[in-house]
């Protein structure tokens, strides 16, 4: 069973998301990746586009094709990030989507701001761009494919990765399918 | 001599650009229905579903396979009896992959330079590996390789006195420290012997294996099965999310080194591994 959210985030829509949870997220997301996270926390005082109760999506698409929306549009690893959480957390941001995990810092975090870091399917750019309606640059377009784009995305497919309760589906996952002796 | 002119090179370069980041190879489908198969977890199974239905969109629909269209890596075996005009290999390679880039719609990854970081705006320099070999022909294979897989490759020198088992031990713990971030599941190339920057060659060359090939070397072989073997051990599984598949295969390359050196490299990749050869 999907859970449909819409964004921005509310607390109500947070509470209810337990780690594991397939979801679908519907509204207006936010790309950032490397490059416009370390401008963006330079950029605090006076930010490019409102952060408050946003979803940031750790991806870099590739050029769309003539008459169409966007190109291939998958997460890239989170982990990179994990260094830029605590400015953006602070800035208002309430979710995150990526791939892989966070660092035990960043998953307590997200615990203490009552965020949520959902995965998508690394690799999956093809299938993921098909839930993308529309998508503009909306910050430092220099950038190139690091842009920060707003993304219309319906039915956006994720997985609850990390919850507002702290638990981790990485480390959960992992342990029940672990044999011998690493 | 045989002339062959740079022109030609640069098509065949443009094309398989295109055709390795739209197009996943027969044996890698293979590997992931394989993987399907295998698989005791429903969610990685539904995980690797998701990717085989990415392919054929990718394809069908003309999407890249991923985001990340990499660095293009480019092998060439170049026949010592080739003759080639009306321009440079070097440039002729990386115009290529310009406008292989430029008009597939693929994302350009590359920047400058590693503190200033510009974007080169065509994913250029290409790397180029070149092989001088016998004949007329040249043999140009093309690896579209991602940042995430390629960032936790791992490298170390052992004591030539070291066990086949030190050296698996390696390769998984590289795996293990990898976790969900390669994009499991992953292929994993392994060079063992030459020297320091011949064994991280050798394990991007032994990614180039045909993933349904066998290794020729019985004994290679049967390492390669063994250390397939702990990996899936791991429970790492598709995209990290816990599962019996965390490799689908592992390709090991030897090259013969100095009495005090025995160099291991784990090259990785993700599952989307996208790899084509042409000749000319």
């Amino acid at each position: 069973m999907e859970k449909k959210i819409t964004t921005p985030l509310t607390d109500k829509i947070i509470r209810s998301l337990k780690v594991g949870d397939k979801v679908l997220i519907s509204g207006v997301i936010y790309t950032a990746r490397d490059a416009a996270h370390k401008r963006l926390v330079l950029d605090m005082k006076k930010p490019p586009l409102t952060l408050k109760d946003q979803i940031i999506y750790y991806c870099g698409p590739t050029p769309a094709m003539p008459g169409r929306v966007t190109g291939s549009a998958g997460p890239t690893t989170s982990g990179r990030m994990d260094g830029f959480t605590e400015s953006m957390l602070k800035a208002g941001v309430k979710g995150m989507i990526g791939k892989g995990p966070r660092s035990r810092e960043t998953r307590n975090l997200i615990k203490k701001h009552k965020a949520v870091y959902f995965v998508a399917t690394g690799g999956a750019g093809a299938l993921l761009a098909r839930h993308i309606k529309s998508s503009k640059v909306v910050a430092y377009p220099d950038l190139g494919p690091e842009a920060i784009h707003e993304f219309n995305v319906v039915d956006f497919p994720v997985i609850v990765a990390n919850d507002a309760k702290g638990r981790d589906i990485f480390e959960e996952g992992v342990k029940k399918y672990k044999r011998g002796k690493k | 001599m045989r002339e062959i002119e740079a022109q030609k090179i640069t098509k065949t370069v443009r094309d398989l650009c295109i055709k390795a980041n739209y197009e996943l190879s027969d044996d890698v489908l293979y590997l992931l229905n394989e993987a399907l198969k295998k698989e005791r977890s429903a969610n990685a199974r539904e995980i690797i579903r998701e990717l085989i239905s990415n392919a054929d969109i990718a394809k069908k629909v003309r999407y890249p396979i991923c985001q990340d269209t990499g660095l293009a890596l480019v092998f060439i075996e170049l026949g010592q009896d080739v003759r080639i005009t009306g321009g440079d290999l070097t440039e002729a390679v990386n115009e290529g992959v310009s406008r292989g880039y430029k008009e597939g719609y693929l994302r350009k990854s590359v920047v400058n330079d590693p503190f200033f970081r510009k974007n080169t705006n065509d994913n250029t320099p290409a790397l180029i590996h070149l092989d001088i070999v016998p004949g007329d022909k040249i043999k140009i294979t093309f690896m579209a390789k991602g940042g995430g897989c390629e960032n936790v490759g791992a490298y170390k020198m052992f004591k030539p006195g070291a066990s086949r088992e030190e050296i698996e031990e390696f390769v998984v713990d590289t795996v293990k420290a990898a976790g969900a971030n390669p994009c499991p599941p992953i292929m994993v190339g392994v060079g063992i012997g030459g020297n320091q920057e011949n064994s991280a060659l050798l394990a991007k060359k032994a990614l180039l294996r045909e993933a349904v090939k066998l290794n020729s070397n019985k004994d290679t072989r049967k390492m390669e099965k063994e250390i397939l073997a702990k990996i899936n051990d791991l429970g790492i599984g598709p995209e990290g999310l816990g599962g019996t598949m965390t490799a689908m295969s592992v390709h090991i390359k030897t090259a013969p080194c100095h009495i005090a050196s025995l160099p291991v490299t784990v090259a990785i990749d993700c599952h989307a591994h996208r790899v084509k050869e042409a000749v000319i």
